[in-house]
Order: structure tokens, then C-alpha cells, then sequence
């Protein structure tokens, strides 16, 4: 594979709402602020490739105008996905496989302020024999944290302790929605949301953008002291009834995980995209990740999860420790779908 | 280009229809199957799956990948959702052709759809976004100013679009899988059709279609083991994409430059001169029946203001020399999110000779074409019976 890397990262400061800017005002400054960071200009780049999703702008075709704000005159070489922006990142770095591209930009947002999120992501579901019932994303992820807690994957301990983490972890995390210091006895002692999830095990919602720079070979080197490789990327899905699957597993997680090479060697960071916390410690087991790997830096999608963009957040935050020298070898993980039923891994290295 | 060839070895459709009468699952489902019995492969085979459509609104599911992954075959492998509005059959297939050109999978399963059937396509276009212009009027409403612009540029007569509803029309009687089969559409009685969004009349429109496409494609070696079987395949000769602006007062939406540029790369890599001259067949994206001159013009088939003319001189009829939309194009199927993916695969059809009465003889080189959003999304490619 030719060597591709991630040269510059940006991102909005998430928040619960960006009421007085549209998602191209909301956009531009991460797209300016990239740019910027890679130490190029615009024309530099030679494809781009976005992920956002319609329904949460509640309209047909919301990243059309959102391109605008990337400025796409004279015409570009452009693609888009309804996925998080991770997938769009996978996009960009397939057609950077091919040679003719040596940059790319990749981005994504989610404005989830505008709709009830919890309904509108309701519409995720097969239409005919789930959806129609309304079955919310916080009551699905409950299922699968009450079959993790019975089948004894996790305890609410644990899950307590990831929140606390991430609250932790935030403090250095401008970006962030969501820190500060707490035990995780206190809480355990808070009330059950939907049970056995507590309001706290739960992702924020969030409005916010982010955006990569992506450069291949002696262009990457020459852009970035320190460029954080690509070594490794995969995605897999698993079915989406959930009858069918095991949702104590992440099956999907445990492929991609193989096919990107995440066992080939050690792990110091991983940046996983659970938003919900039992769901970080089934990605941990299906990645392999012993005690010393140092998990959601970032404080990870408890801290802040803009909708399409908290999986390419993922990415972004783990290339950006190994730039600045603090990781060597790093994975990556973005998830969509309910209960982590799609899901891309993506190893990381400095040289 | 990549560092493999690129073959098409397996196409399938749906026959296109106002209502299909089955889940979106089945739909997609019934398309595939039909691409991979051509292809001669089973789900086990594909490494892949690529899936395109038009925006999630269209049908009411929020990234329907998600749900038809198990329809697909996609469970344990990798599987895209792509989506660039109207141009997005066309995307979807140059994101599946990339995977194989960049060598890393071997065969890959790309599908496109739409069901119109299950929501209201011109209303989900014309949701009211504060701080937006509203459409009101779906695609229609916004295009016919663009052709009024052009009838007033080139001076074209008012016969010309329709014309090419009547060919468009009659040419879908030879293909079983088009959605509009009028046995009795005349000259007189497209002109005499209710008109909607002047200058566009109702037969100068797009149907509302329930509809999917798939094609099988494949490396250099699963090309050639195809051909050795007798099935020859359509090789990739060349494939781009292009985007500009929808806010840009330099942009002509007429004859837009990314329709333009689009084509020039498509071409050089296919090594194309004269596209007249070297392409033997056209499949493009004619929603409503001006844009033919229109994108004659856009593609560099005729000189800007002289589309109309080669309309009026029958040139774009199966018996003229760029013979185009002998399927019926999207003026007879129109599944919005497939319409791109069955230009495609129709070129792809006609490289490999399995489009039967709609079949032009001694095709060599083929363009397959699909623009969406305001005229601004271009997605093309260039097959033909050659290896590149």
C-alpha cells in the first residue's frame, strides 16, 4: 500500500447547540483552521471527500451546501458519504492508493440541535419491522449493556470508571463538552436513566466539525515533521437485526481489527468511538487492548459526540498525539449504527 | 487510473415501475441477484459492497445501508454508503471501481436504488430551511430557467425537446426493464402534454420510478477469466468526478464548467480526442428532455449553441452516428439514487452486447454520465471492449 498519513487535524469546539450559525458558519472556520495547520493553501489539494447525514440537518441533499464553504472554484474532484466522516477518510485515502492524489480533505459534521435526536435517529432502523415502533438509540444501547452486565463482559463499576475517565481526560481537551473531576462511586449513585444505563453512560449531544489533512509519501514528510501514518484501515458490518447478533461482541470490531493489522504490533493509544461506556469496554476486548494502552485521551465520545463527525474526531485526536511525539503506534476506531453494528479501525504510526 | 484494470463482468436491474411491490431489501436484493447470476458468482464471492442512493428523505430511512447489509450479503465485509445527490449511481460506481484500481479488493458488489413509492420525492426536495431559498417545486421548478437560458442562447426552436421525448420514449419499447412504455406516444401528443414548468411539458419529464441497478466488477484477472468464458466483459477506461459551487456568481448553470472538466479528464484517460468521432455510444443523465442538446454541448460532442442541431439532424437516434439514451434513458426510468448507476451499466451494457433490441452494433467505447444537485455534481466514465 503507498503510505498515507494524517499531516494536520482540526475541530470545532462541540456544543450542546450552535443556535446562531449555520452548518457552513459552523463548518468553515475547521475548514480554514486545517488548511492552515498543514502549512498549505488550498489548491494544494487534489480530492475531497465529506460525511454528514441529512436527516439530522432535516433536509434532502444539507451537503451541498455545506460544499460551498470549501470553496470548490474552479471545479474540484469531490465525493460524498452518508457516513461519519471516518468513512469519508477511508474514501480519501482509497483514492490516494491510486497515485494521482497526494492530498486530500476530509471532513464531516453534525448539527444534532435542531431535531429530537433520540427520535430522529429512530429512523435509522429497518422500516418495517423496527422502526415503526420507535426504538430510541439510548434504549438500544441499554439492551446491549444489560446482556454485557449478564453475561459479565462489564460491571456498572466499570462503566462508572469509564465515565469518570473520560471526565478526567476532558480536562485537557479544549474541544470537549463534557468534564471534570468525579468518582465513580458518586456515580454509581445517581439514578438509572433508562436501566441499567445511568445518564452519565450516555454520549452528550452534540452540534460540532472536524477535519483532516491527508498527504501520501515525500509530500507528507515534506508537509509534517512528524506525519502519523496510516499503517493499517478497515471497516466491517455485522447484521443489523440485533436478535441475530451478539451484542456482548463487537464481531465487526474484531475484523476490521485483523485486517488492519492492529496485533502486529504494541499499541500505546487508542482513541475508541463508544459513545456509550459499556460499549468501551467491549471495543476494548474485541481490540485486544490490555491495561497499558492508553484509552480515549481525548475524554472520547462521552466528552463531546457531534453526529457524523465523532468517529473522524477518533482519528484525528490519535494522529495528533502521535505528531506531537507523545504515541508511536496508535488505533483508531469510529462506529455507526445501533449497537456498534458498523465499525472502521485504523492503526496509526509515527516513523 | 489505478494500478489494476477494471472490469464490469455481471449487471442486473429491476424492471422500473411507479410501485414496486416488495420491501426496499427485496428491491435491492432482486437487482444484485441478477448482477451476480450474470457474473456468474454467488454473495460468498464478493469482497465488497458499495451502495449508492439519493438523498435518505426520498424513502424516510435515516443511512439505509445500515438495515439492507444483511439483504446485501455485506454481513463480515466491508460496506459504503456513498451519496452526491442525483449524480450518486454514477459516484458509487467509480467508489467501487476505485477499490479493485487501488488493489484492494478483488470483486465488489456495487448497488444503487431509489423507491419514490415509499415518500414524495419533489415534496422531501422542498423541506423549508430557514436561511435558504425554497424550492417549492422539486427538481422541475429549478431547471426550467436553466433551459429557458438556453433555448434563448442558442436560439433552438421550441421542437427540440420534443424530440428528444418522442426518441427517448420509443426507444424505451426495446428495453423490458424501462419504466414508461408508451405504445402510442407521437410527435403531436408530447406537444400537446400538460405543460408543468415552462418550457418543460409533462412527457418532456422524468417519471417517478421504484428502481435498482447493480453491477459485479472485478480485477484484470476476473476480467479475463470472464472473456475466456464467452462473457466478454466492459473494461474501465477512464472515470471522474468533478463539483462546484451551489452559491457562485461565476457559474454558469447552463453549460457548467464542471460538466466540462469532468469530461476532458474522463476522455484523456480513455484517450479520447474526438468524442464525437471515438465514442460509439452514450448513456446521460436527461431528467427532462432539453438537457440533451444541453449536455451534448456540456460534453464536447457539439460546439457551445449547436446541441439542438445534431438533436434535429437525428444524430442522438439509434440510427445516427452518437446514438444516445437507447435505453430510454432517465426520460423513461427514473429511480433517482439508480439513474446514474443505469447510465452506467447501460454503456456497460452496450460495450459487452447484452442490450438486445436496444443494442447498437460494433460498440467499442462507451460513456456512461450523471450530474445531480444544481447542475454541479458530475460523475462519469468511459468503458470499451479494449483493455486499457
Amino acid at each position: 500500500m503507498r503510505d498515507v498519513a494524517i499531516i494536520s487535524f482540526a475541530q470545532t469546539q462541540h456544543r450542546r447547540a450552535v443556535r446562531e450559525l449555520n452548518e457552513v458558519e459552523m463548518l468553515m472556520p475547521v475548514l480554514v483552521d486545517v488548511v492552515a495547520k498543514a502549512g498549505i493553501t488550498k489548491d494544494r489539494i487534489d480530492f475531497v471527500c465529506s460525511g454528514s447525514a441529512d436527516y439530522l440537518a432535516g433536509m434532502a441533499f444539507s451537503f451541498v451546501m455545506t460544499l460551498d464553504g470549501v470553496g470548490p472554484w474552479p471545479p474540484i474532484s469531490e465525493s460524498h458519504v452518508d457516513m461519519d466522516g471516518a468513512w469519508a477518510l477511508y474514501e480519501a485515502w482509497v483514492k490516494m492508493q491510486m497515485g494521482d492524489v497526494d492530498v486530500a480533505l476530509v471532513y464531516s459534521y453534525g448539527k444534532s440541535s435542531p431535531g429530537n435526536l433520540r427520535r430522529v435517529l429512530t429512523r435509522q432502523l429497518d422500516p418495517y419491522y423496527l422502526a415503526p415502533m420507535w426504538p430510541d438509540p439510548v434504549s438500544l444501547a441499554a439492551l446491549q449493556a444489560r446482556a454485557a452486565l449478564d453475561a459479565g463482559v462489564v460491571t456498572e463499576t466499570e462503566m462508572a470508571e469509564v465515565v469518570a475517565a473520560s471526565r478526567r481526560a476532558a480536562l485537557s481537551n479544549p474541544s470537549a463538552q463534557l468534564r471534570g473531576e468525579v468518582e465513580a462511586s458518586s456515580l454509581l449513585s445517581e439514578e438509572y436513566f433508562v436501566a441499567p444505563l445511568r445518564r452519565h453512560d450516555c454520549p452528550p449531544i452534540s452540534d460540532g466539525a472536524a477535519a483532516v489533512i491527508l498527504a501520501a509519501d515525500d509530500v507528507a514528510r515534506q508537509l509534517c515533521e512528524r506525519p502519523a501514518w496510516i499503517r493499517g484501515i478497515d471497516h466491517r458490518i455485522e447484521p443489523h437485526s440485533l436478535g441475530v447478533r451478539d451484542l456482548t461482541r463487537s464481531v465487526s470490531t474484531e475484523q476490521a481489527a485483523t485486517h488492519a493489522g492492529v496485533d502486529k504490533d504494541k499499541i500505546d493509544l487508542a482513541e475508541l468511538h463508544a459513545p456509550f461506556s459499556h460499549q468501551e469496554v467491549i471495543l476494548r476486548r474485541a481490540l485486544g487492548l490490555g491495561d497499558e494502552v492508553a484509552v480515549n485521551p481525548s475524554g472520547g465520545a462521552l466528552a463531546a459526540n457531534p453526529i457524523m463527525a465523532a468517529g473522524l474526531i477518533r482519528l484525528g485526536e490519535a494522529a495528533t498525539r502521535i505528531t506531537c511525539g507523545a504515541a508511536d503506534r496508535a488505533v483508531a476506531h469510529a462506529t455507526s449504527g445501533p449497537c456498534l453494528q458498523q465499525n472502521l479501525v485504523c492503526v496509526l504510526e509515527g516513523e | 487510473m489505478g494500478k489494476e484494470r477494471v472490469a464490469v463482468v455481471g449487471i442486473g436491474q429491476t424492471k422500473h415501475q411507479a410501485t414496486y411491490d416488495g420491501s426496499i431489501a427485496t428491491l435491492v436484493r432482486e437487482a444484485a441477484e441478477r448482477a451476480l447470476d450474470d457474473a456468474r458468482m454467488g454473495w460468498s464471492d464478493i469482497d465488497a459492497v458499495v451502495i449508492g442512493k439519493a438523498p435518505d428523505f426520498f424513502e424516510g430511512v435515516m443511512m439505509p445501508e445500515l438495515y439492507l447489509a444483511d439483504a446485501l450479503g455485506a454481513t463480515g465485509k466491508p460496506m459504503f454508503r456513498v451519496h452526491t445527490a442525483g449524480s450518486v449511481g454514477g459516484s458509487t460506481a467509480i467508489v467501487a471501481q476505485d477499490l479493485i484500481a487501488a488493489g484492494i479488493h478483488e470483486r465488489v458488489l456495487t448497488v444503487a436504488f431509489e423507491k419514490q413509492s415509499e415518500s414524495e420525492a419533489m415534496w422531501a426536495l422542498s423541506l423549508p430551511i430557514p436561511f435558504q431559498p425554497p424550492m417549492h417545486a422539486g427538481a422541475g421548478g429549478y431547471f426550467a430557467p436553466h433551459v429557458r437560458a438556453y433555448i434563448r442562447r442558442s436560439g433552438a426552436p421550441d421542437h427540440i425537446g420534443i424530440l428528444v421525448a418522442l426518441k427517448d420514449r420509443l426507444n424505451a419499447l426495446k428495453n423490458p426493464y424501462a419504466h414508461l412504455h408508451e405504445h402510442g406516444i407521437t410527435f403531436e401528443s408530447v406537444k400537446d402534454s400538460i405543460m408543468l414548468w415552462d418550457p418543460i411539458r409533462y412527457s418532456e419529464t422524468c417519471p417517478s420510478s421504484d428502481g435498482a441497478c447493480a453491477m459485479v466488477l472485478t480485477n484484470e484477472k476476473g476480467g479475463d477469466e470472464a472473456a475466456a468464458q464467452g462473457r466478454p466483459p466492459a473494461w474501465v477506461l477512464g472515470t471522474a468526478f468533478r463539483s462546484e459551487p451551489t452559491m457562485f456568481a461565476g457559474r454558469d448553470q447552463v453549460n457548467p464548467r464542471g460538466g466540462q472538466d469532468c469530461a476532458r479528464d474522463v476522455y484523456a484517460q480513455a484517450g479520447i480526442t474526438d468524442p464525437r468521432r471515438d465514442i460509439d455510444v452514450a448513456e446521460i443523465y436527461v431528467p427532462f428532455s432539453w438537457f440533451e442538446p444541453m449536455w451534448l454541448e456540456n460534453l464536447h460532442f457539439a460546439a457551445e449553441g449547436e446541441g439542438w442541431k445534431l438533436v434535429e439532424a437525428g444524430v442522438t437516434q439509434m440510427d445516427g452516428d452518437l446514438p444516445v439514451n437507447c435505453s430510454g434513458g432517465v426520460l423513461s426510468s427514473n429511480p433517482i439514487g439508480a439513474s446514474g448507476m443505469l447510465r452506467f451499466a447501460e454503456a456497460a451494457m452496450q460495450v459487452r452486447g447484452q442490450c438486445g433490441e436496444h443494442q447498437i452494433d460494433g460498440v467499442r467505447k462507451a460513456l456512461g454520465h450523471a450530474y445531480g444537485g444544481g447542475s454541479q455534481f458530475f460523475a462519469m466514465w468511459v468503458v470499451g471492449t479494449e483493455k486499457p
